[in-house]
């Protein structure tokens, strides 16, 4: 019984420092703010330029996020929410929650146009299916290829009903084949080893020696280089294009410091902020670093095209493309 | 009027914790309920439902089936050689599967039953045809819920096993009774007596499976109704959808339940002399080597995936995760947590036990009585199948209707955990109290002794061991398993399971293995503690 | 020159700091009484007869054949004891049924022996009754009736009444009595009670600290035998 008034008084006390004046508090998720992850790094440079203080709060991810603004409607205690991605703004749009940010994104450097006025983007990357080089000799070159090739060699996908990169791939084959993707789920089918709730277990399953393939993002590679020197794991092109995520920030209406949320809005498309996304977060930064990219991103697949549908499109017909997904899965 | 003031603060005690468990089952449903009105357009139902109502229901009945049919020779060959080496290390690593989080089990099982795990490498050296076994689909999801499951029970089993009176081996070897006639007359009508209570809990945990079933099931055609609910609850925020999943999920269990209740024969509880055990079915060879076989394949079973864990850990940075002070900080939160939870847990299912106790001993027969004890006995069960995101979705709601909701995360945490405990030390303690209350009741009330004197002098020296079990169980069960506030987060609470998830999230998998072992390690030293500081005093025999 | 039913030569037992030495032979159709202080070792006496405990060294025989090393359930001998006789699970019907075959496989024959046991123990229609649902002294007629389907040349008793009352103690050893008569079983009684002894037995042996110390028939016993422990005990 002790433990539990500690415990529970510790996190009032957290909570009450929360609110102090020039703080500014942002919603991300966990990852973003591990000691590994850019989160401490965006901090201190951050703080030393506003001379403010940023209070990171970490919640699980990105839908966490979104569900907890959904709760908490206007008394939510966060000035800013970063970690949401394309598949989620519409959903938060309709919120009302969210103010327009007054920032110049016309620098960006995203493979797509953006125009937004409340989202600003800070990094980006598209999905990719991630091989192992000593068990796959020919990778797939397309999509199609995927689909249709040897289905002794395995892939994990994640299940698009409770995660974000199993709803990209859900997308991907739906912008390439269409009305057709029905079929092509099937004809797919025999090749893929499990569907897991999540991209840990899936990365999980391949690491392991599992399956020959796993769907993942493009950058991938690039952690498996610089961190562990390894050149074991590449992504393949795919003709077709690839699907993009792109990860978003956006200022809350009812923050009580608007001045320092659109500055700090402003400050992550900088340097400041991008300096630490490619090799804290393993994304493409959304902005101008202050040095080149590492080389190793140099080596990265670069899609000959890129591919996302619209949000308000993806809101409109997500459950009915994952019930087609389903249909054609479980027969 | 005297056994009337006797029973009274036991039923007292009982009704209070009765009204907690509702109040927070029915809070959720409640709370999830109002919003689902508030919310225009959801809870609907369709024929994807239906699909996954059956699935739910046909992997959770043949997990259950193999489970338990499973445990009971490995139960019977564990009581029956009551030395053999490894038997207490065999007996504490039982208890592990439960604690560790579904992912690195999963990813424990597939290092051994995988495409390239160890039995296909041995295979292949035997047969060389470069066929591949593949347990994605109903073969992994039950090959790893009888990982999960058979050890519980076979343990709970072993339980039903080692109270059976001395007097009874003794008749039995007069008898000259062999294996055969010594199960059918003596072990099984043990077994019965809480065989629906052991197969209700592995058919709840096999309900509300949700990681292994995605991980192993090979794609959608296995889904269950939990990961429904977590899909209602997370992407669709259809709240209204989920309070009815959440229904239909309670509703079958319980309707199973009842069945499983009517199945139940009341044990028959002698008062024993406890007297050292001469079973008179362990001397011979063909015995022997058969016990030796089933104990040898089950512990292979259990221990391959946890040294494939072991294995993975390997390659982990031991000392340099031990040297980072958010690791500590997670093993402390979880430590907290798991410890409150436990207390918790084991204070609630004590009230309810001794409440239904107290009830049947008042004279006389009414509905309300029957009820009560029918609620104090599956009460406590039928949280189980409540999916904590559910629960915690609920109180979420209701706490920041409230005023403060994440500010009280760790008390939902805590709560929600220690709940999810109950029904496990409930089967640990209910037989344990049912015997102690047959032993002492007369003796008790010739005496006049109640309440905390009963319990400190008469029960807790007897039970000790059963509460020692129940609390490691609880506290294990609990360490830090965060699914009641996966729906919102909550910040700043780390505990060990969710750093190896973050961990293995983040491309770190070393890490993740090397906190895996931790945490294993950890909930073995738990279980041997328990066990140590409740061990029975030699009382000079 | 028939063999003794009961033969107990140099049989040595150690008990916790109490050794043990047993010799003592009984005629066969004997009943016999043992009666001695608490803790002299009649249980263990009967224990080692019924192979309930394993001598450390000397021989057992049973009607001429030595089982010293055989298991309770391959000697000849049935063995009362004072509670826990039957199955608290198990009807008592299904209790004397396993008298006959330990896997309970009866024939109508056995169905008619078990019947006429409980009849000849008064129990007649207590069939499906539960040993739980029975008196102290009912209990202990379910255990003689599966002694009786048993059907073994000896019968132990371990202080088997001692729970009872005066006279419901009485009623049951004639009830032995006179199943001994019947079966001509050779039949040893443990008891605390000389007054049992005289009121059943013919013959009485005393044990003191792990030996016997005496064996007579039971008046010259009780009136002529010259053993100052035997005094103390009766005295005391």
């Amino acid at each position: 019984m002790r433990n539990l008034v500690a415990t529970v008084s510790m996190f009032l006390a957290l909570a009450g420092t929360a609110k102090a004046a020039e703080t500014l508090n942002i919603y991300t998720y966990e990852s973003f703010i591990t000691e590994w992850g850019p989160g401490p790094a965006i901090k201190t440079a951050f703080e030393a330029e506003c001379g403010c203080t940023l209070n990171w709060v970490g919640i699980q991810d990105g839908v966490a996020i979104l569900n907890r603004l959904k709760l908490e409607g206007a008394s939510a205690k966060a000035d800013i929410v970063l970690g949401l991605d394309t598949n989620l703004t519409n959903e938060a749009r309709t919120t009302g929650l969210f103010a327009g940010h007054g920032t110049d994104t016309s620098k960006l450097t995203l493979p797509i146009n953006w125009n937004d006025d409340v989202f600003v983007p800070y990094d980006y990357a598209h999905f990719a299916v991630i091989y192992d080089r000593d068990k796959v000799a020919n990778p797939p070159t397309s999509l199609k290829e995927l689909v249709e090739g040897d289905s002794s060699q395995k892939i994990v996908l994640q299940d698009p009903r409770t995660s974000t990169p199993g709803l990209g791939f859900l997308l991907w084959m739906k912008s390439v084949y269409g009305d057709k993707a029905g079929e092509a789920w099937a004809k797919l089918r025999p090749r893929i080893l499990t569907v897991t709730p999540g991209w840990s277990e899936a990365y999980g399953l391949f690491t392991k020696g599992e399956a020959e393939m796993v769907l993942s993002y493009t950058t991938s590679p690039a952690y498996h280089r610089i961190a562990e020197k390894s050149e074991k794991y590449a992504a393949a092109s795919f003709d077709e294009g690839h699907y993009l995520q792109v990860e978003v920030a956006a200022m809350l209406k009812a923050s009580p410091n608007p001045a320092l949320a659109r500055k700090f809005l402003a400050f992550m498309t900088g340097p400041g902020f991008q300096d630490h996304i490619p090799t804290n977060n393993w994304m493409f930064p959304a902005g101008a670093l202050s040095a080149p990219l590492p080389a190793e991103f140099g080596k990265l697949v670069k899609p000959s095209k890129t591919l996302l549908y619209s949000p308000a499109m993806v809101a409109k017909n997500r459950r009915a493309w994952v019930d087609e997904w389903q249909e054609a899965m479980s027969k | 009027m005297a056994t009337r003031s006797r029973n009274l603060p036991a039923i007292l005690a009982g009704s209070i914790g009765l009204a907690g468990l509702a109040t927070v089952m029915a809070g959720a449903l409640v709370a999830l309920t109002l919003t689902a009105v508030a919310t225009p357009g959801g809870g609907s139902w369709d024929d994807y439902l239906w699909r996954v109502v059956r699935f739910t229901l046909w992997q959770a009945v043949l997990s259950t089936v193999l489970s338990v049919g499973l445990a009971i020779p490995v139960a019977r060959a564990i009581a029956r050689r009551r030395v053999f080496p490894g038997r207490g290390p065999l007996l504490r690593l039982f208890a592990l599967p439960l604690a560790l989080p579904a992912l690195v089990v999963v990813l424990g099982i597939v290092d051994v039953w995988g495409r390239h795990g160890w039995a296909a490498k041995g295979l292949a050296l035997l047969v060389d045809d470069g066929s591949m076994p593949n347990i994605y689909g109903l073969t992994g999801i039950l090959l790893a819920h009888v990982f999960f499951n058979l050890p519980l029970a076979a343990r709970l089993m072993i339980m039903h096993l080692e109270r059976i009176p001395g007097e009874n081996w003794r008749l039995a070897s007069q008898l000259g009774m062999g294996a055969g006639a010594i199960f059918r007359f003596i072990e099984w009508p043990a077994l019965r007596a809480g065989l629906p209570g052991i197969a209700g809990l592995v058919f709840m945990l096999c309900i509300a499976s949700f990681t292994v079933v995605l991980t192993l099931g090979g794609g959608p055609a296995a889904t269950t109704i939990e990961v429904a609910i977590y899909q209602a609850l997370r992407f669709d925020f259809d709240p209204g959808r989920a309070v009815i999943l959440a229904l239909v999920q309670l509703g079958m269990t319980a309707v199973l339940i009842a069945l499983g209740m009517r199945l139940t024969m009341p044990a028959v509880t002698t008062p024993s002399l406890n007297r050292p055990i001469l079973r008179p079915d362990c001397a011979k060879l063909a015995g022997r080597v058969g016990d030796g076989m089933v104990i040898a394949l089950a512990a292979l079973f259990i221990v391959l995936p946890l040294i494939a864990l072991t294995v993975s850990a390997t390659a982990a940075p031991m000392g340099k995760l031990l040297g980072e002070a958010i690791v500590w900080q997670a093993i402390l939160t979880s430590l907290a947590i798991g410890a409150t939870a436990a207390v918790l847990c084991i204070t609630l299912a004590w009230s309810l036990l001794i409440a239904a106790h107290a009830a049947k001993r008042m004279p006389g027969t009414s509905w309300w009585k029957a009820g009560f004890i029918m609620a104090c006995g599956s009460g406590g069960s039928l949280i189980l199948v409540m999916p904590p995101i559910f629960l915690g979705a609920g109180w979420f709601v209701l706490l920041h209707g409230l005023g403060e909701g994440f500010a009280l995360a760790p008390a939902v945490v805590v709560t929600i955990n220690g709940l999810m405990a109950l029904p496990y030390t409930l089967r640990i303690l209910g037989p344990a109290h049912a015997s102690a209350a047959a032993d002492h009741d007369r003796l008790c009330d010739s005496l006049g002794i109640s309440g905390w004197n009963r319990w400190r002098l008469a029960d807790w020296p007897v039970l000790r061991p059963a509460f020692g079990l129940a609390f490691a169980f609880a506290m294990a069960l609990s360490l830090g398993d965060l699914g009641a506030v996966a729906l919102f987060g909550s910040e700043d609470l780390t505990t060990l399971p969710l750093l190896i998830l973050q961990r293995m999230g983040s491309y770190r998998t070393a890490d993740a293995a090397g906190l895996a072992f931790m945490l294993a390690i950890f909930c073995l030293i738990l279980i041997i503690g328990a066990e140590r500081a409740t061990a029975k005093t030699d009382n000079g025999r | 020159m028939t063999n003794p039913a009961i033969k107990l030569s140099d049989v040595s037992f150690d008990y916790e700091d109490m050794a043990m030495r047993f010799d003592l032979a009984v005629a066969p159709g004997d009943f016999l009484a043992i009666i001695g202080p608490s803790g002299s070792g009649k249980t263990t006496l009967l224990n080692l007869i019924a192979g309930f405990e394993t001598p450390a060294g000397g021989h057992i025989e049973l009607d001429g054949l030595d089982v010293t090393a055989l298991p309770p359930g391959m000697r000849p001998v049935t063995m009362l004891f004072q509670d826990h006789n039957l199955f608290a699970h198990l009807d008592v019907k299904t209790n004397v049924g396993l008298g006959i075959s330990p896997a309970l496989k009866l024939t109508a024959a056995d169905h008619e022996r078990i019947a006429s046991a409980l009849n000849r123990v008064g129990l007649t229609g207590f069939e499906r009754r539960l040993p739980g649902q029975l008196s102290g002294g009912e209990r202990q007629r379910v255990a003689l009736a599966r002694a009786l389907v048993r059907d073994k040349p000896v019968l132990l008793l371990d202080e088997p009444f001692a729970a009872l009352g005066p006279a419901l103690r009485r009623e049951m050893l004639d009830l032995v009595a006179e199943i001994h008569r019947e079966r001509a079983m050779t039949v040893l009684i443990v008891t605390h009670q000389p007054e049992d002894a005289r009121h059943a037995a013919t013959r009485t042996a005393f044990v003191n600290r792990g030996r016997v110390l005496a064996m007579d028939e039971t008046e010259a016993l009780f009136t002529t035998a010259n053993i100052p422990e035997l005094a103390g005990y009766l005295i005391g």
